[in-house]
């Protein structure tokens, strides 16, 4: 099984909640990840940011429901880093 | 669920208008009762048991509307912001936690619009209920429920100064200052019988 350990998103949120209570939420998913947010550009009622995942097993599924839960969506998926080793057996 | 309330709250953003509503109806309920009273010690004859009804029914009235009111209100405020959301992010959010805020936020809003001015009458009208139930200690229950009224007053005053960034004991003073005003203005229409 492949094993991601980097994934790059170009989302779309609106300015609630903000940058800090976003990436909070999302690396509340799995505390091995390392949530990284950028904010890109910022509009009257959206801002566009560049969120960047590190870690082992990262669930793109899940971290798409969550960016959808709070009231995001996902522009593309701009990186992905993977390794065909499953590191856990 | 607590926690997930308080975010809801947060990500709508609507804690000042809790606070504010609060204030407001509070301040309703209370000036409401404190004229009411005053309206019966005015009078020649009073019967306690008849100034209970006339109170709660007064505080049942407010808290009802306050209820209603605020729920219709917030509701059509929320959905139209969630719309302009929707059409902003260009995505249906009805799953997200703005949807969510959206149904919840103006529940929460529309109680504490209602049970501001009957939990502040409740408090009003307990020397009027000790005296009744015949604790007879409470010899003067109308002044006792005016000075309540008037803490009250005072108490939500101060609950502004923090808002208003003014030392509390003057934004308290000035609320009762207001409930001065009624008096004299209650005392000149309705005058002693």
């Amino acid at each position: 099984m492949a094993n991601v350990c980097r994934l790059r998103l170009d989302v779309l949120k609106p300015h609630k909640p903000n940058a800090y209570d976003f990436a909070l939420a999302l690396s509340e998913l799995d505390h091995t990840w390392r949530v990284l947010l950028e904010v890109l550009e910022i509009d009257q009622s959206t801002e566009s940011i560049c969120l960047e995942v590190t870690g082992s097993h990262i669930d793109y599924e899940k971290i798409q429901a969550k960016i959808n839960e709070l009231g995001a969506s996902v522009h593309s998926i701009d990186a992905v880093e993977a390794s065909g080793i499953s590191s856990i057996k | 669920m607590l926690k997930g309330l308080i975010s809801l709250i947060r990500l709508s953003q609507s804690q000042s208008i809790i606070r504010r509503y609060f204030v407001v109806n509070g301040f309703d309920g209370a000036l409401t009762m404190f004229g009411l009273i005053l309206g019966f010690m005015l009078s020649a004859d009073v019967h306690i048991p008849s100034v209970i009804n006339v109170c709660l029914g007064a505080a049942i009235a407010l808290a009802v509307s306050g209820v209603s009111s605020a729920y219709v209100s917030e509701r059509a405020e929320r959905k139209l912001v969630l719309r302009q959301l929707e059409d902003a992010m260009l995505a249906d959010l009805s799953d997200s936690s703005h949807a969510r805020a959206a149904a919840f936020v103006p529940i929460v809003v529309a109680l504490v619009n209602g049970l501001a001015p009957l939990v502040i009458s409740i408090f009003i009208m307990t020397p009027l209920w000790l005296n009744d139930a015949g604790f007879l200690w409470v010899s003067a229950p109308l002044w006792s429920s005016l000075c309540i009224a008037g803490l009250l007053l005072f108490v939500l005053g101060v609950l502004l100064s923090g808002v208003a960034g003014i030392p509390w004991y003057l934004s308290g003073l000035k609320t009762l200052a207001i409930g001065f005003s009624t008096a004299l203005l209650i005392y000149f229409f309705v005058g002693p019988n």
